[in-house]
């Protein structure tokens, strides 16, 4: 593997996709990511120079809603969806800004 | 001696946009509902729904980047903001990084020392978070998602404005272009416009900025320019101390006049934008970017040259007037309902400014009908009611759009035309008073400002003060 992934970016990586890895998981996500970057050099070493960035892979533009309330209050079945819920609200643990 | 600074001061300015639905479903915008009751599946970000874009968002982003000189990217697409936090239901923002609606433009303002444009790198258009609340009894916060995904555009501006005063004067006339264009109603204390101030500070003549700060939690024009000052102070502080700004967001607590280093969002700056693949690119045709163009209302230059040459009303009135575009509105409405254009500006150059200074608001709070305005011009044209019961009758308007016809009938304002009564009311004033008499005779001509008083107290206000004057000077010969 040409792509080795230190233990400091696999600790930062699970921060930012707010995963607790195991010692186990973290080595089996270091060899997973360092083969997918592997791949990524691979596909690197195409000439894309003259290739515009794909923006979609259909070739499908300006898809729009006017602009018309169709929605209705739909709280109570919403609000079923939270884990925890308080007078209509989703309820979450205290949060500073 | 002590060195010379220079601020530098650019701003970021989400605006709410007036659509009727948010930007991604068919939920409602409405400001004030209760929690959670404009939400659905997209807005409150299930796994699988799929947004679809209002067409208006684009028309009213375009819009706004016309009006203030931008080139309008013809070809847009949206890209996702990643961060973890519960007013962010997806764990997303949908948000434009790499190619933002409108591009370059700039808007002019005006200083002590003359005209200065205001540079204008881009807006974008996104999504607005939900509301977090915090619960005092459970110590939890409770969010609300009502405002999750109404449409925004955030207008950054170049760092081009060194003074508070430039920045104020910036955002009135951003402010004034949007709500002209109807695309917002700017309202800070709603939070309906809401501006972060990146401020740094370098010693006067360098080339190089020194680092900045971003500041947040402004919600008016005041706390803004406070927060300014408060900021600068600061920086400048830390510098004679030899100490370095260090670059972070911090919070301005207005009551405390001092800001605060937000505790950062852990690595939150790594956002790790990437195309959204739910959303297609939205392509604008020259054909559509025209007939956006072509729907452009009036703005306030354009209004200001229609109202000098239609109205005979003086410059300084059409300044004001046109300064806001809900006064503007009011005036143009109460001329349509018949009303003489000197008269209506009257009404609001005096009265209704005398009352929203008053009352410490701004012209955008009016809350009053141009029908009631026109009504009560229209009962002092008939002479029904004198000015002095006018002003009075204008306040309840003002205060709560009262019906002015219905108000005089009920509280028997109306002026007394009964000649036949005036005049016995007169000549028992006379009868009363033989030594204003005598004086006004022997060539004081003011003394019939008393004798008049001295009617319009008898009829306890309700008589046409010319028609006193007449009568008595008739009297008198």
């Amino acid at each position: 593997m040409a792509n080795i992934i230190s233990d400091e970016t696999i600790e930062y990586v699970g921060i930012l996709a707010k995963l607790e890895l195991s010692e186990e998981e973290k080595e089996q996500a270091k060899k997973d990511m360092g083969s997918m970057l592997d791949y990524i050099d691979m596909l690197n070493q195409l000439d894309t120079s003259e290739v515009e960035p794909m923006s979609h892979v259909f070739s499908v533009n300006n898809v729009f809603r006017e602009d018309v309330v169709t929605n209705g209050d739909d709280r109570e079945d919403i609000i079923k969806n939270a884990p925890a819920q308080k007078e209509g609200s989703f309820k979450v643990p205290k949060t500073v800004d | 001696m002590s060195k010379q600074y220079e601020t530098v001061i650019g701003l970021e300015v989400h605006v709410e946009l007036a659509t009727k639905t948010k930007i991604f479903c068919g939920c409602s915008t409405e400001f004030g509902g209760a929690p959670n009751t404009h939400t659905c599946p997209v807005c409150t970000g299930m796994p699988g729904s799929l947004p679809v874009l209002n067409k208006q968002v684009v028309e009213y982003a375009m819009a706004v980047g016309l009006a203030t000189n931008c080139t309008i990217t013809q070809f847009n697409k949206f890209d996702r903001k990643n961060y973890f936090y519960p007013d962010n239901p997806q764990n997303y923002q949908i948000s434009q990084l790499y190619l933002p609606i409108c591009r370059d433009g700039g808007i002019e303002i005006d200083t002590p020392a003359g005209k200065k444009t205001i540079g204008i790198h881009e807006i974008h258009m996104e999504e607005d978070a939900g509301k977090l609340i915090h619960d005092e009894w459970e110590d939890c916060s409770l969010v609300d998602y009502n405002r999750s995904g109404v449409p925004l555009i955030e207008i950054v501006s170049e760092p081009d404005m060194r003074s508070a005063d430039e920045v104020i004067a910036y955002l009135e006339k951003l402010r004034l272009i949007i709500q002209y264009l109807g695309a917002s109603d700017c309202k800070l204390n709603e939070g309906s416009m809401r501006a972060d101030v990146n401020l740094s500070v370098r010693e006067v003549g360098a080339s190089e900025f020194g680092t900045r700060t971003e500041m947040k939690n402004l919600n008016s024009f005041k706390a803004i320019a406070r927060a300014i000052e408060g900021e600068r102070a600061r920086q400048i502080e830390l510098l004679e101390e030899g100490k370095q700004v260090i670059q972070e967001t911090r919070r301005w607590d207005d009551n405390k006049e001092y800001s605060y280093a937000m505790r950062s969002k852990e690595d939150a700056q790594d956002y790790r934008y990437f195309p959204d693949p739910d959303l297609v690119p939205v392509i604008i045709s020259d054909e559509w970017l025209n007939e956006v163009k072509a729907k452009q209302p009036e703005l306030q230059a354009e209004k200001k040259e229609r109202y000098k040459k239609e109205f005979d009303i003086p410059e300084y009135d059409i300044d004001i007037i046109t300064g806001s575009k809900h006064m503007a509105d009011i005036f143009e409405e109460t001329i349509s309902l018949g009303a003489n254009p000197k008269k209506v500006s009257n009404w609001l150059m005096v009265e209704t400014m005398r009352l929203l200074k008053e009352h410490e608001m701004e012209p955008e709070d009016i809350k009053f009908s141009a029908t009631n305005l026109a009504k009560l011009i229209q009962l002092t044209d008939e002479k029904a009611i004198n000015s002095t019961v006018a002003k009075e009758v204008f306040e309840q308007i003002f205060n709560e759009d009262i019906d002015p016809v219905a108000y005089v009938e009920e509280k028997g304002l109306k002026t007394v035309n009964d000649e036949g009564a005036l005049r016995s009311t007169i000549e028992q004033v006379i009868a009363n008073n033989p030594q204003s008499v005598e004086d006004y005779k022997s060539g004081k001509k003011k003394a019939i400002g008393f004798l008049v008083g001295q009617t319009m107290k008898e009829m306890k206000g309700k008589a046409d003060p010319s028609m006193i004057n007449q009568i008595l000077v008739e009297l008198l010969q």
